[in-house]
């Protein structure tokens, strides 16, 4: 592993970025948008808003920052500079944790921007310290990165890459508790709901929504999903190959 | 013949790509401090020995050493430089910023930037977008890319496809002028008239190697006025190819 070709990488996907200032628009608008949306959705239930608001603060800024990641790293293979990178002296572990960070100070601004405009604008109403809630929405936006890191290496074109889009992200929304408590489902659902991410950052959200009190389970909570961040890019790291046939 | 270094040396190589056998028990040495032409026409598994030399090709069968280490070796990968056939660069970012990128993982000096772009005549664009380029200018930037550092073996696939004859002849030059600094300079073309460029040729048909030699020698031999007829002879006449 060497810092500076990770540093170098981070300053070239966000050099990438600053390029298309489009994109960097919808990456911090999109899930404004959506959480404001939601907000009028249930206008006239303000209990309901407070009550599903921070999992989804949790969901969109994942959402948004797997699509993205999709893009780009389906990008660096098509364009052959993924071949000629695994040529050079470049660690692959040094290619994915530069991508990481670029993205996770994307998400630090997302996440941040989404989090001020549901307790200002919005009046989400939590028991819990704000600043955790923006931390969980940061290492929430960070795992859908890593997520996506991880699974690129096995799409092979931009169809499969869209493809895993629903495959991978809509089974964790369904089981991460939000529709339904996750005790209340059968035991197989809730067996796979304990090894999703997802489960874990929408758990934390819960409790700062009703605990004035920072519990060792939210830290628990978020402990698991930075470990599941660690575990993505490792996993990633060895599913890329310098040959190929 | 003299006492040169050796710069590749395969034998025996398979490759397969997907149902199709692209090289059978291909075998051959290359001599350091050369420009070595690589000619053959389009699928005739070009880029998949230059891939094999590079080690970025799955290989099925056989040994390939470079610079007598294993291909794909570790410590190569400052060592051996590679510009594919599609430009590999990021289109989105500058020439510059490109090349920025790349000498950082190279670990080369970020002075070589400058260098290079003056080398393959791009300082003028350096500030340019890589998609607001012509066909050749971003092949240009894949070979500058190429050119960062001090690599001892320059694998080029089609490096100079599409440029003008004065950019060309200026490429060619360099070529040799890396030569004779003692790197070994591996330029695949499907474009038989730069074989007189070259100081060694290796034709390529179907997968295996028809002839290496100097161009001199291949036309003598064959009695062809120039390197397309010889090609053609070679492909006729198969008795002429060396067992």
């Amino acid at each position: 592993m060497s810092v500076t070709r990770t540093r170098a990488t981070t300053r070239r996907v966000l050099e990438q970025l600053r390029r298309d200032p489009r994109t960097v628009a919808l990456l911090l608008v999109v899930p404004m948008l959506l959480l404001w949306l939601l907000e009028l959705v249930f206008d006239q239930q303000p209990a309901t808003f407070d009550h599903i608001g921070p999992a989804l603060l949790a969901l969109f800024p994942f959402v948004v920052m797997f699509l993205v990641t999709s893009v780009t790293t389906l990008r660096e293979r098509t364009s052959g500079t993924l071949e000629r990178l695994l040529s050079m002296p470049l660690g692959r572990l040094d290619l994915l944790l530069g991508y990481l960070v670029a993205f996770g100070l994307v998400a630090v601004v997302q996440a941040g921007l989404a989090s001020g405009l549901m307790l200002g604008f919005l009046g989400l109403d939590v028991a819990g310290p704000a600043w955790l809630l923006v931390v969980v929405a940061v290492v929430d936006a960070v795992l859908g990165c890593a997520l996506r890191l991880f699974v690129s290496a096995f799409a092979r074109t931009e169809f499969q890459a869209v493809q895993f889009m629903p495959a991978i992200v809509l089974p964790q929304f369904l089981l991460c508790g939000l529709l339904v408590p996750r005790d209340q489902m059968g035991a197989v659902l809730e067996a796979v709901s304990w090894v999703l991410p997802l489960s874990y950052a929408v758990d934390a959200m819960q409790r700062i929504t009703v605990e004035a009190n920072v519990s060792a389970r939210t830290l628990v909570d978020l402990a698991v999903v930075v470990a599941a961040i660690a575990l993505c890019v490792v996993l990633g790291a060895a599913t890329l190959r310098r040959r190929t046939a | 013949m003299t006492d040169v270094p050796v710069a590749v040396e395969i034998d025996g190589l398979r490759v397969v790509r997907g149902e199709r056998v692209v090289l059978d028990d291909l075998s051959l040495r290359l001599s350091a401090g050369r420009v070595i032409g690589l000619l053959g026409p389009s699928g005739c598994g070009k880029s998949t020995l230059l891939r094999a030399i590079v080690g970025v090709q799955v290989v099925e069968r056989g040994t390939v050493r470079v610079l007598g280490l294993a291909a794909g070796s570790a410590s190569l990968r400052t060592r051996v430089a590679y510009a594919t056939q599609a430009a590999s660069v990021y289109d989105d970012l500058s020439v510059e910023e490109n090349l920025r990128y790349f000498a950082a993982v190279l670990g080369a000096p970020a002075a070589e930037v400058g260098r290079v772009l003056a080398e393959v005549d791009l300082t003028d664009e350096a500030e340019r977008q890589v998609m607001r380029l012509s066909g050749g200018q971003r092949s240009r930037v894949s070979l500058a890319v190429a050119l960062l550092g001090a690599p001892e073996l320059l694998v080029l696939d089609e490096p100079t496809v599409g440029l003008d004859p004065v950019l060309r002849t200026d490429l060619w030059d360099l070529f040799h002028r890396l030569a004779g600094e003692g790197r070994t300079l591996l330029v695949s073309s499907h474009v038989m008239d730069e074989a007189t460029r070259c100081d060694e040729l290796l034709l390529m048909r179907d997968g295996a190697i028809l002839a290496q030699e100097t161009p001199q020698s291949l036309l003598s031999r064959t009695g062809a006025r120039d390197t397309e007829e010889a090609f053609l002879t070679l492909v006729r006449d198969r008795s002429l190819t060396p067992a």
